[in-house]
């Protein structure tokens, strides 16, 4: 998966990196933007810190 | 891309031959593998293949798991604590704002006060505070300050404890059966010790006398930390009007600061109990201490 997504990359070694090193910013942006708040909300716990009968 | 011609056979070839095991350490094993092995037999070829992406499919999810983690108790609580802190001075800035009459602006009216005989009315017998009445659900209609959770610390505290509308923003939220601050009984709020910013992580460490303060649109309500009490899940009686005493009549004027235990397993609770020492009205000042914070911005 990873050796085709680098293989599919054009350009030369650093240019390589270079792409990389950005899809992984702009998909830590996304994720703690979007993602991560979307999955929070579905996975919060009922009531964790209050007390409950 | 200007030197292309000079590098692009060399590296093309080079990354050809051995680009599977060279650029992803953490999954390149089998990757390489199924890379190798794809000359000689071609239905072992597939199953390697189909394998080897497994396998990396399920380390990025397992880094994914990470990052969600970090980022609940990290990111997430550095955005909601600027929030809050941002909130809580607001509602300060407001009430002040829309007290009017003949006193200064809080921080020289609380430096007069500090100095001279301080007009805060100790609460004894007869004498009784500014109660509000029960404010709207989710509606933020105080706020909290520890100086032992921070010297900077403010935090909102809204009607309910609903998680989802109250407690993941980040701040406190009130029992909705539990009095007003002020009031005959007991002020009993709750938030999480950890994650959603984490508003209660450090409520282990009250000490004995340390104050804790709430204000509201009518003033300043000081507690005094008295003692901590772990308790199940289900302990409600936490939250009468006198405390693990829910048919007694209150005599005193309790806070209770409720939050999970131990930290990041939450199979209990702590309770943290305060007793209400002096009310302060909004026209004398903020109290010394934290007469710097309220009003002010993060």
């Amino acid at each position: 998966m990873y050796g085709a997504l680098w293989r599919i990359l054009p350009g030369p070694v650093w240019l390589r990196i270079v792409i990389l090193l950005v899809a992984l910013a702009v998909l830590l942006f996304v994720l703690s933007t979007w993602v991560f708040p979307f999955v929070d909300g579905v996975l919060t716990p009922s009531q964790p810190v209050t007390v409950n009968p | 891309m200007f030197d292309e011609s000079v590098f692009d056979e060399s590296v093309f070839d080079e990354s050809a031959s051995n680009e599977a095991g060279s650029d992803e350490p953490g999954s390149g094993g089998p990757a390489a593998a199924g890379a190798e092995s794809a000359k000689p037999a071609k239905g072992g070829s597939v199953v390697r293949s189909v394998i080897g992406i497994a396998g990396e499919l399920l380390i990025t999810a397992g880094v994914l798991v990470f990052l969600f983690l970090g980022w609940q108790l990290w990111i997430q609580g550095i955005a909601l604590n600027s929030a809050q802190t941002s909130e809580a001075s607001g509602l300060s800035q407001s009430w002040s704002a829309s007290t009017v009459g003949p006193t200064a602006p809080a921080p020289s009216a609380a430096a007069t006060a500090a100095g001279s005989a301080p007009a805060t009315t100790p609460v004894g017998a007869g004498s009784a505070p500014v109660v509000m009445t029960a404010p709207a659900e989710t509606s933020q209609f105080a706020v909290l300050y520890v100086p032992r959770f921070g010297a900077d610390y403010k935090r909102t505290i809204s009607q309910g404890v609903d998680a989802k509308t109250v407690l993941n923003a980040g701040g406190a939220g009130h029992y909705e059966q539990s009095q007003m601050p002020g009031d005959m009984g007991n002020f009993a709020i709750a938030a999480h010790r950890d994650g959603w910013g984490s508003p209660f992580i450090k409520i282990n460490e009250l000490q004995v006398g340390d104050p804790i303060y709430v204000e509201t649109q009518d003033g300043w309500y000081t507690y005094r930390f008295r003692d901590l009490e772990y308790v199940s899940p289900d302990g409600v009686d936490v939250l009468s009007a006198v405390p693990q005493a829910p048919d007694a009549a209150p005599t005193d004027r309790l806070i209770t600061l409720t939050s999970c235990n131990p930290l990041y397993i939450a199979s209990e609770r702590i309770i943290a109990y305060g007793v209400l020492e002096s009310f302060t009205p909004r026209s004398d000042g903020a109290p010394a201490e934290i007469a710097g914070l309220t009003g002010k911005g993060a």
